[in-house]
């Protein structure tokens, strides 16, 4: 069985977001970059599916900055090969890009792909069923868990209220991964030394982005309306008010 | 304007969700059909007085939710009812859904969708977006696709018991079969009710292991409280599944709700939002969580937690 694993650099959110002065984006010089969460549990939900059942794991990444770093981490993690899909002046949403990981899992011969189930700044719909419609095939998002089985892939696919099913896909299937069935394993920083020189393939594709029908949009700092009162001072005054307001409520 | 909203419901209950989706349809100022599949569907009509009409498809391939027959469905439906909006919650069905339909029918998708208004022939749309850090304003073309984060209007304002007339659209054969379901599968319980919590302490992901729990719990015993987490601390396996607070965990409303070292994504509040008292610390200032809590601390969980710990014991 050939996977696909799609990733992607998502800003880090425990920096301070900046917009920049038309307010189309945020201010990308200084903030870092870091693996989407959910790819990073596609990732690993994709070489524990290689350790069990045997599948050769190929780990996709439109080109960009940071990206040969990123999928050099792929392969210390345990993907068998990689790709950058070079693509110019790359929008950034999944739909718009869809058309090009489609051409790309076509030419990989994939018969699953895994991908996270969504990218904390997307507003234009998420990359799994976008990539399911555009291929033909069957799509389950919200996933915490996957296993082959008979030649179906088994999903355990989460709803509200800490409810879940099972579901049967028949393949080739994608499949929008919450959370990998163990946590994703640490790698060595010697092992990615290791990798350091290893080149990181280019895969052209002959196909273009997709439109979204919307203008990109302008972003603003939300409105903190009310907000929170907040607490100043050292670890103690902020430890007394808290025990303040607690006993207030008859919680102390 | 005509919306049609897609209406989730499980084992004959309809999600509160559904009902908020109404609202917003309605505060839009057109007609508003209610869209919902079943087995038997009709038996639901009776709930949704606030739409104009129902529009029911019925098949036992929709009997529980299957990606691939309810998916079809709804394309099938935004075929035959030719609506100006389609509004889906931001749930599991919503993700599996929305795309697949904006793809098939070829229209714009805007999701964590928190506000829309009408202005001519566009919806001006407000999404929450970098998890929750942002606020992003489009301009969205009609007809159009949305998918609204739960929360951004009131259930009530959406429920209405009432008769309205019921179209019916067929799903089309060969819609399902690609899918199967192997089981359903119930909340794991593991000895802990959250929902009926009075006092809950909070671990997000800054706890960092379970070694640090200690810190949690601690304070937890000494409030007579219970120890929830955000879904990464149940992911890294620190926190059993049945601790969870947010969208895919419980939704509690508790007297107090102590957070320490959660961002505060919309995925989290969605748990939590309706607690009655909301005390978040957090390192970053510009936390999301500072715009929802009632009392908040910038500072580090390790430093206030212990100290107010000891507080707690003196007293
Ligand atoms: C379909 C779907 C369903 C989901 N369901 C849920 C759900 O049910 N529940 C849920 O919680 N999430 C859910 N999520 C995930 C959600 O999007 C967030 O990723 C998650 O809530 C983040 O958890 P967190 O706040 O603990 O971690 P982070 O967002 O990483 O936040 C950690 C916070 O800790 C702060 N911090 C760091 N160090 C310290 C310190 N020493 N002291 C104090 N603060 C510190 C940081 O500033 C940061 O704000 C879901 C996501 C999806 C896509």
């Amino acid at each position: 069985m050939k996977i696909a694993v799609t990733l992607r650099l998502t800003p880090d959110l425990t920096e301070e977001l900046e917009l920049t002065e038309d307010g189309r984006d945020i201010d990308r010089e200084w903030i870092g970059l870091v693996l989407n969460e959910f790819d990073d549990q596609a990732l690993e939900q994709a070489v524990l599916l290689k350790e069990a059942a045997g599948a050769e794991v190929t780990a996709l990444a439109i080109d960009g900055e940071g990206v040969e770093r990123l999928l050099r981490t792929a392969l210390a993690r345990g993907a068998d090969a990689v790709r950058r899909i070079p693509a110019d002046d790359a929008p950034s949403s999944a739909r718009a890009l869809t058309p090009l990981y489609a051409a790309a899992v076509r030419e990989i011969g994939a018969d699953l792909v895994l991908a996270g189930v969504l990218a904390t700044d997307d507003l234009h719909g998420e990359l799994a069923p976008f990539l399911a419609a555009e291929l033909g095939w069957r799509q389950a998002s919200a996933v915490s868990d996957v296993r082959i089985e008979d030649g179906d892939v088994v999903v355990r696919q989460e709803y509200s209220g800490g409810r879940a099913a099972q579901l049967a896909l028949t393949l080739p299937a994608v499949v929008g991964l919450q959370t990998a069935s163990q946590p994703p394993r640490y790698v060595a920083g010697s092992k990615l030394r290791d990798l350091l020189k290893v080149e990181v393939p280019e895969m052209a594709v002959d196909a273009a982005p997709a439109a979204t029908g919307i203008e990109p949009a302008t972003l603003a700092l939300p409105d903190r309306g009310a907000g929170a009162e907040m607490i100043e001072g050292s670890a103690d005054q902020i430890a007394e008010r808290l025990h303040a307001i607690l006993v207030e409520r008859d919680m102390a | 304007m005509r919306v049609l909203v897609h209406i989730e419901h499980e084992t004959g209950v309809i999600e509160d969700t559904a009902f908020e989706l109404i609202a917003i349809a309605r505060s839009l100022g057109g007609e508003v059909e209610a869209l919902v599949m079943g087995a038997e569907p009709e038996a639901l009509a009776g709930q949704l007085g606030a739409a104009d009409r129902v529009v029911a498809i019925a098949d036992p391939a929709l009997e529980t939710y299957l990606p691939d027959a309810h998916g079809v469905a709804l394309q099938a439906a935004i075929r035959e009812r030719n609506p100006d909006l389609v509004l889906l919650s931001y749930s599991t069905a919503g993700l599996d859904m929305a795309a697949p339909a904006a793809h098939a029918c070829g229209l714009p998708l805007i999701c964590h969708a928190v506000e829309l208004r009408q202005d001519g022939s566009a919806l001006d749309v407000r999404s929450q977006t970098y998890g929750g850090k942002l606020v992003a304003s489009s301009r969205v073309p009609i007809p159009a696709i949305a998918m609204a984060t739960p929360g951004a209007a009131r259930a009530e304002d959406g429920r209405l018991d009432g008769i309205r007339p019921v179209e019916t659209v067929a799903l089309p054969p060969g819609s399902a079969g690609a899918i199967r379901l192997v089981e359903s599968l119930a909340p794991e319980t593991g000895g802990v009710d959250l929902t009926q919590a009075e006092r809950i302490v909070c671990a997000g992901r800054a706890i960092g292991g379970t070694d640090k729990l200690a810190v949690v719990e601690e304070l937890a015993g000494l409030l007579k409280a219970e120890v929830a987490g955000s879904r990464p601390v149940i992911d890294a396996g620190w926190l059993p599944k049945s601790r969870q607070v947010g969208k895919s965990g419980v939704t509690v409303k508790p007297r107090l709700y102590l957070m320490a070292g959660v961002s505060g994504a919309p995925e989290h509040l969605e748990g939590m939002r309706d607690s009655e008292l909301i005390v978040a610390l957090n390192t970053d200032e510009s936390a999301p969580i500072f715009a929802k809590a009632h009392y908040g601390a910038v500072c580090d969980m390790f430093d206030v937690l212990p100290k107010l710990a000891a507080r707690l014991k003196d007293s």
